[in-house]
């Protein structure tokens, strides 16, 4: 692994592997339990290939009491636990430790409960993102935060990663479509939060939850809203010759009142890789290229795509047009949702970046970042959801050339460091993971990050879920919790303190 | 403001001028084990349980809007900068909180608009729209805040799409100053819509209105808010020039004029078989809302108020199971998931609203509105499972350890 850093592996939990494997197999019988490395071979990495842990054993429980003896005779015995989904994580989230336990959520994969009157889905997070969609669009409806890796990603990582989609600008992210989910802590205990209906019962603990990144308790049922699908959905495809006059063009959208269901922008580079992998037809003369998609009734759909044409045509843009069909606004799509492998295709390797900046900084960072790329000696595509201002940068390296992979990271780390240095984060969907662990620093000081781990802290104090992840240093909560009190006496004097 | 002196001081108000001035305040508080009620303007102390605390911490001197560019959709202002100031900013640039925070001001007695923006954050307020848009939880961005350790902390920042460590700022909302004092907030804005039109169809029992409410939401129609105002309950709104004096079930649509006009014709034609649907245009709709937003149907007098949350489809079956157990004035907005409760012979009844919560799948009551004695000694917010509960200790007891910050707020004797 380059560099990276993981907890120090306990020697007494790898010493006793076999006796953690049969008390494992004794509550997940069966196909339960992989120990044999060969197939375990597939859990050790997830999407952020570039690192790559073998787990001490696999675990595939299949009901709820499974999951909660499972954590807690992990719990009693100081065994670390590593809850996975899918692994489309492109953070690294659910990386293995050696001395850890893979739980894999995915046989939890049924759809539990369908309520159209309620707008609701009751699904185990197993289930696809996608799935949920599938489960209910028969009837018109779906799921609104459409990740592109929706096809596989399960609903489970979703909450986990608090994941996002060329959507959310109209429709939110997965924090706002969540209504209720069941949780099992590290100590076996079982809660429910919220349900069919709105608003929290004391602490927000669903806001907690959602994007925790495995962190906190493992997610065993989750409640999402659906939606009515509207009636009819248009893009426009819009070329520009600078990216400024994309950005600026972007701005006066918002400006006038209109919130797209979509609006994506590429550079050059990722134009060209997109067409020559789909063609779609985009313009390879366009420096940037704009795809604005408008839903709703037809009468407003019309109306916001002639208001939006005169924008485009204000700022420049150098060709503009319309999708005719649903064929054709699938198309325009394909270019977009298939820019990560299209990248793929003219790299042998690349690395997908994740910062957020408010919007009127893009033209800046997109200067600055072809001066770090000159800098790093490697070539950057870019794709951005250009509505809320969050950038993919592909930077494209070859694993194989030495110190490639290295001084890709060092590129992706300097984006991300300007992305902070605009008012921006360093991360905005993708998770914060092992990939983005050591950067914490650059977005919050020491008393920030203290406050997040106390949070930890009151899930899972022994640090035994998902541990390595998100923070750049463990301290013992107990190190934490200091607190001098001169006068007054301790209020809850019935819990333990640490 | 001068730091305050060593030792127990009795009944002392504090009145920081920073965030290093209230960072000092609860230093100190936390080290003289001395409780602290955190006040805005105070415009919601009847809610919740009274705070057991001597001192005060006002904010009010923490005011002022620091950056608001509409084009970027989000404004940073410090936590007790005047909610309706920054909702008349907001107009000004034809944008707004598109959750609609309501004001309690009226519910409680006090003159409207009172509020400020850390006491909304503080108790998740929203409104009728909270159906599309969601609560202000839904629309924080990122936070500053002194947490009981007397530690200055942030989280988020001012950007929509970020899940950059813990979402802190969206954990503090609804926990009633109890876990840390917000010191300043950054929220994301929308454009306001350009217009409105609400359906009224008048007529229905509570149990066709929640079926035509519910069955509305789920159409392409995009309803930003849907309410049923029971029989009595439209007289007693208060709007000019608006008399409802038969039970309304009211749908509510924004947005473009050309859009507004078509949907609600599609949902005309949906709702006709139930009876004439009446279009209620951009004036009266949004007197209307405003007013099912601020309860005004129970302001004009004092009897207990409960707020309860439901499946939209359950409520009119949880009030069916209430009046089996007592008598309680009631309607709905959000679909019919959110019941406000007027308990007429002056009792609470918490026993009889809780169990009928329990009776329909679930969801919490909140007592909004009972005179101090009583919100002394009843559980005002729904009680928790023990595990569920515990967590919740185990937080309050990382973020303020010495539980100095408004306790008795939430749970008697935390
Ligand atoms: C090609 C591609 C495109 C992508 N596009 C997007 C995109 O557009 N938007 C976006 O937001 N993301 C995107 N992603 C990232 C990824 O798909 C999401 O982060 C997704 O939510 C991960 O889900 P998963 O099931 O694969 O989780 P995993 O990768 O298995 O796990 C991710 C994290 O979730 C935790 N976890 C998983 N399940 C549970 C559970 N049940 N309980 C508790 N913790 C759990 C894990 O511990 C880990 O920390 C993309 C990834 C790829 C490969």
């Amino acid at each position: 692994m380059s560099g990276l850093k993981m907890p120090e592996a306990n020697r007494d939990v790898l010493s006793r592997r076999a006796e953690i494997v049969s008390a494992l197999r004794a509550i997940v019988p069966g196909e339960g339990v992989i120990d044999a490395r060969t197939e375990m071979r597939a859990y050790e990495t997830d999407a952020l290939t570039a690192y790559r842990q073998m787990p001490l054993v696999v675990v595939l429980p299949e009901t709820v009491e499974q999951v909660s003896r499972v954590l807690r005779y992990c719990f009693d015995n100081g065994i670390k636990v590593v809850p996975r989904g899918a692994g489309t994580s492109l953070s690294g989230g659910a990386l293995p430790l050696e001395d850890g336990v893979l739980l894999s959520m995915m046989k939890f994969n049924r759809v539990l409960d369908i309520d159209y009157s309620n707008r609701a889905v009751v699904t185990q997070p197993g289930v696809t993102n996608l799935g949920i969609t599938r489960a209910v669009e028969h009837e018109g409806f779906y799921y609104a935060p459409d990740p592109s890796s929706q096809i596989a990603c399960s609903i489970g990582g979703n909450i986990a990663e608090n994941s996002g989609g060329v959507h959310s600008l109209k429709y939110g992210l997965t924090t706002n479509n969540v209504l209720g989910l069941e949780m099992v802590l590290i100590t076996g205990e079982v809660i429910r939060l919220g349900g069919k209906h709105l608003d929290a019962e004391g602490y927000d603990m669903l806001a907690l939850m959602t994007g925790s990144e495995g962190l906190l308790a493992v997610v065993t049922e989750v409640t999402v809203r659906i939606l009515q699908k509207p009636e009819t959905a248009r893009a426009v495809l819009v070329g520009f010759a600078t990216s400024e006059s994309a950005g600026r063009c972007v701005a006066e959208i918002i400006g006038a009142g209109i919130i797209p269901a979509g609006m994506e922008m590429m550079d050059r580079p990722a134009i060209h890789a997109a067409e020559d992998f789909v063609h779609a037809g985009y313009p390879l003369d366009a420096e940037a290229l704009l795809i604005v998609e408008l839903d709703g009734p037809e009468a407003e759909v019309d109306h916001l795509l002639g208001e939006v044409a005169a924008i485009a045509r204000r700022n420049g843009c150098t060709s503009s047009r319309t999708s005719t069909s649903e064929a054709e606004r699938a198309t325009f799509w394909a270019g977009r949702k298939a820019a990560f492998p299209a990248v793929g295709r003219i790299s042998p390797d690349y690395l997908c970046m994740d910062g957020t900046i408010p919007r009127k900084a893009l033209p800046e960072v997109l200067s600055r970042m072809q001066d770090l790329s000159k800098k790093h000696g490697l070539r950057v595509a870019n794709v951005f959801h250009a509505g809320d201002g969050n950038l993919h940068p592909l930077i494209l390296y070859d694993a194989n050339k030495l110190g490639e992979l290295d001084a890709a990271e060092a590129f992706g780390a300097d984006i991300l460091r300007l992305c902070v240095h605009v008012g921006g984060v360093l991360t905005g969907e993708h998770g914060v993971g092992v990939e983005k662990r050591d950067l914490m620093g650059e977005m919050f000081n020491e008393i920030d990050l203290a406050h997040q781990m106390r949070v930890k802290c009151a899930f899972d104090d022994r640090q035994l879920l998902n541990p390595g992840k998100v923070f750049p240093e463990l301290h013992r909560c107990a190190e934490l919790g200091r607190m001098h009190v001169h006068a007054g006496a301790l209020p809850f004097p019935d819990i333990p303190r640490f | 403001m001068t730091a305050p002196g060593p030792g127990p001081a009795p009944d002392r108000h504090f009145r920081p001028l920073d965030a290093d001035g209230v960072r000092e305040v609860v230093a100190w508080a936390a080290a003289e084990g001395q409780p602290l009620e955190v006040i805005g303007t105070g415009s919601k102390r009847a809610l919740g349980r009274p705070v057991q605390a001597a001192h005060v911490l006002d904010l009010s001197a923490i005011s002022g809007v620091e950056a608001y560019e509409p084009a970027e959709l989000v404004i940073t202002a410090k936590a007790a900068t005047p909610l309706a100031e920054v909702e008349a900013l907001l107009a000004g640039a034809d944008q707004e909180f598109a959750f609609e925070p309501m004001d309690y001001g009226p519910l409680l007695g006090l003159e409207p608009g009172r509020g400020t923006l850390g006491g909304m954050l503080a108790t998740n307020l929203s409104g009728p729209k909270r159906l599309k848009h969601g609560a202000a939880r839904d629309h924080v961005l990122g936070i500053h805040a002194v947490s009981g350790r007397g530690e200055i902390f942030k989280s988020g920042g001012t950007v929509v799409k970020n899940v950059t460590g813990y979402d802190l700022s969206r954990g503090l909302a609804g926990s009633w100053g109890t876990l840390a004092v917000t010191t300043s907030l950054s929220l994301k804005v929308l454009p306001a819509p350009q217009t409105e039109a609400s359906v009224l169809i008048e007529g229905l029992e509570d149990d066709e209105a929640a079926d035509a409410l519910c069955r509305a939401m789920g159409t392409s129609a995009e309803a930003s808010s849907a309410a049923h105002l029971p029989q009595g309950i439209g007289s007693r709104l208060a709007v000019d020039g608006l008399s409802l004096d038969r039970p309304a079930t009211l749908i509510r649509l924004e947005g473009f004029a050309p859009s507004v006009d078509y949907r609600f014709e599609a949902l005309a034609h949906l709702m006709k078989p139930l009876g004439p649907v009446t279009r209620l245009e951009a004036e009266p709709s949004r007197a209307l809302w405003r007013a099912v937003r601020d309860v005004r149907p129970f302001c004009s007098d004092a009897a207990p108020v409960w707020r309860v949350s439901v499946a939209p489809a359950s409520g009119s079956d949880f009030v069916a199971t209430l009046r089996e157990n007592c008598e309680a004035d009631a309607f709905y907005d959000w679909s019919g998931g959110l019941v406000w409760l007027s308990m007429p012979d002056g009792d609470a009844h918490a026993a009889e609203v809780r169990f009928a919560v329990s009776q329909v799948g679930g969801g919490h009551a909140t007592l909004v509105r009972a005179d101090a004695a009583t919100r002394a000694n009843l559980a005002v917010f729904e009680p928790q499972g023990a595990a569920l509960a515990a967590l919740g200790h185990r937080l309050k007891a990382q973020f303020d350890p010495v539980g100095i910050l408004n306790p008795g707020r939430m749970l008697a004797g935390a």
